[in-house]
């Protein structure tokens, strides 16, 4: 049943982008879309380490940065192809994320996203004063040159997120119905049990912290060529963050569709607003349905459906 | 008294800050046995069974379970070898159903698979009396339905050794007799069982050897009948 609808989604999503890109709509589109595929990845990453095992990030940003400014390196130090710059970036946010696991052994709870939160701010600080990234300056990118099949270089990145999106959700799915996504369920539920009852809790930890860095990182990873202009303050903005976290929460954290969900609504209706209102209404707008949602429906979207449908966990 | 090697506790100590909570304290469980550890509140009988388990690390002194020694050995790793544990306070995996709870050390410590895991989880509720909530969400349990569920997680780890920490507290006398019955069956099957119990009346029952701790030091051991008689341990009980 679940496979079904992961396979559903999948083709739904491949057909959708192939028609999107044959039908030469105005650049615009491709420029959102981008947006919102972008915070499908990071939703679904961090809803590997949020939802499924119960550690809160506030650093997502950090993540995000980390694989652009990799990029930003890579480019200008090696001209490296996109594919390398993707790799590249999955790698250097994973090892990140391996070593915010082991912070899991002494800091638990709110403690945990504190920390979090701070690292993003201590990187942020160490691109500010790299002269070498831009520093607080930032850094123009060149694109490459025009592609064969694809209009524009924006249609193309468009289909790489597209892309990676599809394989953020496949690794969320395949976690969640593998025998690592029920050990990271029983730590999220305790702790303390779940060792006791044979799950090796620092290893799941560190899974999932590392699978979850390495998906955030990689959504960053083609940001320069996206933007072409990077600097700090938009690379390590709050809105990753913030949006990463809200989108999980108002689709649902406990299953993979949850954060799809969440980071379409949220993310089309960000989109909307920027054009038809104003863009710094965005986080404005996140917020208020945030707290909408948490008073209203705190198992999201989801847990919102299922208890309309007769809740079989009345 | 001769030991058999299974459950080697050799001057375990273990002090917090500047609170010793326990000094330097030696048992010998044997396999099949029906062992009972009591003690007024604070004395360290949980800190013990902590040090067991493994969620907590000794200072001095060291745990020896059939010949390994677990000093060094993660809790997870511990219940793989064989030692599982109820808590005082029922931890259930509370967003899980009651099948799923056991699932958990099914998969994870009995190595137990699909169709296995879920035949060995059916045979564990029939066990507990809990076949019909099964499929309920097991942060909907009641007091005596979640410590069954507590035994019944810890079971599903295929332990040989059992440590029931305060199973029976704050239950009814005849729901006490409901888990002594279970408890009795797991020893009959071969489990080794370590009750730490303030009920005293199913500690004589069901102990065939009790250790008295008091402020973290072992001051008895023996058979129900010398416990009871013994000068030190009603001293520790009711004061001078």
């Amino acid at each position: 049943m679940r496979g079904r609808t992961f396979g559903v989604v999948v083709i739904g999503m491949v057909l959708a982008g192939v028609l999107f890109t044959r039908l030469g709509a105005n650049q615009y589109y491709y420029f959102a879309a981008y947006v919102i595929l972008q915070y499908v990845v990071l939703a679904t990453a961090w809803n590997i380490l949020g939802g499924y095992t119960g550690y809160v990030n506030f650093g997502t940003a950090a993540f995000f940065a980390l694989g652009a400014y990799t990029s930003v390196v890579l480019i200008k130090g090696f001209a490296a192809p996109l594919p390398v710059l993707l790799a590249a970036g999955a790698a250097v946010a994973g090892l990140l994320g391996l070593g915010i696991g082991y912070l899991t052994l002494r800091l638990r709870g709110v403690f945990f996203s504190i920390a979090t939160l701070a690292l993003a701010v201590v990187l942020q600080t160490m691109v500010i004063n790299w002269d070498y990234v831009g520093g607080a300056r930032g850094i123009s990118v060149v694109r490459p040159g025009r592609l064969p099949f694809f209009g524009s270089y924006v249609e193309f990145l468009f289909a790489v997120m597209l892309l990676l999106a599809i394989f953020a959700i496949a690794v969320a799915w395949w976690i969640e119905t593998s025998r690592i996504g029920r050990g990271l369920a029983a730590i999220r539920d305790n702790e303390e049990a779940a060792e006791c009852m044979g799950v090796p809790t620092l290893r799941l930890k560190l899974i999932a912290t590392t699978v979850s860095g390495s998906l955030m990182g990689v959504a960053g990873a083609p940001f320069p060529y996206y933007v072409t202009f990077v600097e700090p303050s938009s690379a390590f903005n709050l809105d990753y963050a913030v949006n990463s976290l809200a989108m999980p929460m108002i689709g649902g954290t406990t299953t993979w569709v949850g954060p799809v969900i969440g980071a379409i609504l949220l993310g089309t209706t960000q989109q909307v607003a920027t054009v038809t209102i104003s863009s710094a209404l965005n986080l404005l707008i996140v917020g208020i349905i945030l707290v909408a949602f948490v008073i209203l429906a705190p198992d999201g979207i989801l847990g919102l459906v299922q208890r309309l449908k007769g809740g079989a966990r009345a | 008294m001769t030991a058999d090697g299974f459950l080697e506790v050799e001057n375990v100590t273990k002090r917090f800050g500047g609170f010793q909570a326990l000094s330097s304290v030696s048992l010998h469980v044997r396999q099949g046995e029906r062992f009972g550890l009591i003690g007024p509140n604070g004395s360290g009988k949980t800190t013990l069974i902590n040090c067991i388990s493994g969620t907590l690390r000794n200072d001095a002194g060291r745990i020896v379970f059939e010949g390994h020694d677990l000093t060094a050995v993660p809790a997870h790793r511990r219940t793989r070898l064989g030692i599982a544990r109820s808590f005082q306070i029922p931890k259930p995996f509370a967003s899980m159903t009651v099948r799923d709870n056991l699932t958990i050390p099914l998969e994870y410590a009995a190595r137990a698979h699909g169709v296995d895991a879920t035949e060995q989880a059916r045979a564990i509720l029939r066990l507990m009396g809990l076949e019909a909530k099964a499929h309920a969400a097991a942060a909907t349990l009641t007091q005596i339905e979640m410590r069954k569920l507590e035994l019944g997680r810890a079971m599903a780890a295929k332990p040989k050794l059992l440590v029931a920490d305060e199973a029976m507290a704050g239950l009814s006398s005849a729901e006490v007799d409901d888990i002594l019955d279970i408890l009795f069956q797991l020893n009959a099957r071969g489990i080794t069982i370590i009750m730490i119990e303030h009920i005293m009346r199913a500690v004589m029952r069901f102990c065939e050897r009790i250790a008295v701790l008091d402020a973290g030091e072992k001051i008895a051991e023996g058979g129900p009948e010398a416990i009871l008689a013994n000068a030190a341990v009603e001293r520790a009980y009711l004061g001078q």
